[in-house]
């Protein structure tokens, strides 16, 4: 029980209700999907980069709570970001919820994906949007998908 | 202290069925899972395992094992007689009119495969028309595309309505001079709609076109009679009639089976070798090249035996109740949105609910103790075609109870609690 209050915070619910920067960027010229074929999961993150950093970033399509949540977060965190600085809380972000850091102190309002390394099954969920941006940033054409 | 029944006392015996004794024949349901006990609701993907089952396989590695149809010593008789005494079994339990009409498989999947590579391979061909339905699992579809993009012919589909029914009147239009198959599910995995294969067959028989019925999920929940159906095919998987994985049945007519070339070649499939030339061996031979799996056959063998004992009438009637049950109780729950209402329908329950994902209503359900399944189902023409992108699915097997039901409803009403 307490497993799922940690899984499904209140800041978590509250993301997948009401995402923040969920929208296209008509500047954005980073632009990938992310695709889970197993549940359907399915985002477009756009980013516009302007001299190595983030100016803008925000993603369309449609999930479960924890993947809409992390998105959406993910998004508020990484504007303003450099992209070395995005790929760095990228990897930190993969280390929390994959029970491989501590309690993500040091990653802000992310912390409250700690909870996610109780259940395996939805560390994919968290990671989607992540993927997509980093994805996107790289350049990649393909789709990503967590298969 | 009294204590208070934890469930009322209504449980509903259909005659002689017994679920609760019917229940002690399987140990896996004996557990609980995150402190609860085991709701196992996941029946369509695949069933649990009586202890026969469990039992016939351990006995014959620890009693029998050996190659079959080759040896001459006793281990070998013992090994080929059980295994070919499985076919006669599933020969009854399909109603099949000969044994040799019935090819052990892997499952339903290579079952719809070899059809599509030999048969398939044999008659569609360029501008040919292969035909489903729209509410098909991912492998009565994938192998008919396979095929159509090898022949340059067309993967024609057969519309469903609102409810997840078939469209008799739009699929006999589609059935014209082009086409070769008709290949249908008889129960569908993600919806629970009955499809009505007895005037399917008749309608393609009309015009001199196989069917081949995906059974997958109607083998355990009803009982099928190949031979009233008239149709030409029937595919079935062991590990969803309560039997192993990796064992499955192909039936097929004998005349059209004997027209048919081999799927793979290999020892057993054989009469006579020479670099020069192969004789292919006689039905069902032909088509089960090298060494079968012949423990988990014999453990399907012991599934087809418990069924029979219970009787799948008695068990269609128990899953009847279940899901009358199950849909009034779910239905009741506002914000709650069933997919597939089909007037015939059986096994399965398929919902969305209002704002929630699918996938946390699972996560959810799991730590209740609930089993079901969350996403696509394997059929995401279906999902398109009902706008969504998975459904949350209940789905019932022979052991479920009344009480199971009433723990899933307690369940999504949690959900709401956690994610409202
Ligand atoms: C309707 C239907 N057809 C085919 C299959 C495939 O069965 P298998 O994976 O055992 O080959 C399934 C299993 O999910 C099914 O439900």
């Amino acid at each position: 029980m307490s497993e799922l209050r940690e899984l499904y915070q209140e800041v978590i619910l509250e993301h997948s209700k009401k995402p923040k920067n969920f929208r296209a960027i008509e500047t954005a010229n980073h632009k990938a999907e992310g695709f889970n074929p197993l549940c359907g999961d399915h985002f477009t993150i756009y980013v516009d980069v302007k001299d190595g950093a983030i100016n803008d970033i925000g993603f369309q399509g449609s999930g479960c709570a924890i993947s809409k949540a992390s998105a959406s977060m993910m998004t508020q965190m990484l504007k303003g970001k450099t992209e070395t600085e995005a790929e760095g809380i990228f990897t930190r972000f993969h280390d929390l919820v994959t029970g491989h850091a501590g309690d993500g102190q040091d990653l802000g309002k992310l912390a409250v994906f700690a909870g996610v390394s109780e259940f395996p099954l939805r560390v994919k969920c968290a990671t989607l949007a992540w993927h997509a941006m980093r994805a996107a940033l790289n350049g990649d054409q393909e789709a990503v998908s967590t298969e | 202290m009294s204590t208070v029944a934890k469930f009322p006392e209504k449980i509903h015996v259909a005659s002689s069925y017994d679920v609760r004794k019917i229940r002690k024949d399987f140990p896996i349901l004996h557990q609980t899972v995150h402190g609860k006990p085991l709701v196992y609701l996941d029946n369509a993907a695949t069933t649990q395992k009586p202890l026969a089952v469990i039992e016939a396989i351990e006995n014959y590695y620890r009693r029998d094992n050996s190659n079959i149809h080759r040896g001459v010593h006793t281990l070998s008789e013992r090994a080929t007689e059980a295994y070919e005494k499985v076919r006669v079994a599933a020969q009854k339990f399909l109603n099949a009119a000969d044994h040799k009409e019935i090819i052990f498989v892997r499952g339903t999947t290579e079952a719809i495969n070899l059809v599509a590579q030999t048969y398939g391979r044999k008659n569609v061909g360029n501008g040919d028309e292969v035909l489903i339905t729209a509410m098909e699992h991912h492998s009565n579809i994938v192998p008919w595309q396979l095929l159509c993009d090898e022949k340059g012919a067309r993967l024609r589909v057969a519309p469903i309505n609102d409810r997840g029914e078939l469209q008799l009147d739009e699929f006999e239009k589609l059935l014209g001079p082009k086409t070769k198959i008709v290949a249908v599910g008889h129960l569908s995995n993600a919806l629970g709609t009955i499809n009505h294969v007895r005037d399917i067959v008749r309608m393609a028989h009309a015009r001199n076109i196989p069917v081949l019925v995906d059974g997958a999920q109607a083998a355990p929940r009803m009982q099928v009679d190949v031979q009233a159906l008239d149709c030409d095919f029937y595919a079935l998987s062991g590990h969803k009639i309560y039997g192993p994985t990796g064992i499955g049945i192909l039936y097929g007519k004998t005349k059209l089976l004997e027209a048919m070339p081999p799927y793979q070649g290999g020892g057993d499939m054989i009469a006579s070798v020479t670099f020069d030339k192969t004789v292919y061996n006689r039905l069902p031979y032909k088509f089960e090249a090298g060494t079968p799996n012949i423990a988990d056959t014999i453990g399907l063998g012991a599934a087809f035996e418990y069924l029979n004992q219970l009787g799948l009438e008695q068990i269609e009637q128990h899953e009847a109740d279940l899901l009358a049950y199950a849909t009034k109780s779910v239905e009741a729950i506002s914000g709650v949105q069933l997919i597939g209402t089909a007037k015939e329908k059986a096994g399965v329950l398929s919902f969305v609910m209002e704002d929630i994902h699918p996938h946390d209503i699972g996560t959810i359900l799991d730590t209740e103790g609930i089993a079901v399944r969350t996403g696509h189902h394997c059929a995401q023409p279906v999902m398109q075609r009902f706008g969504i992108p998975a459904t949350a699915r209940a789905s019932f097997g022979l052991y479920n109870t009344r009480e199971e039901v009433d723990a899933l409803v307690k369940g999504i009403r949690r959900v709401q609690e956690v994610l409202g």
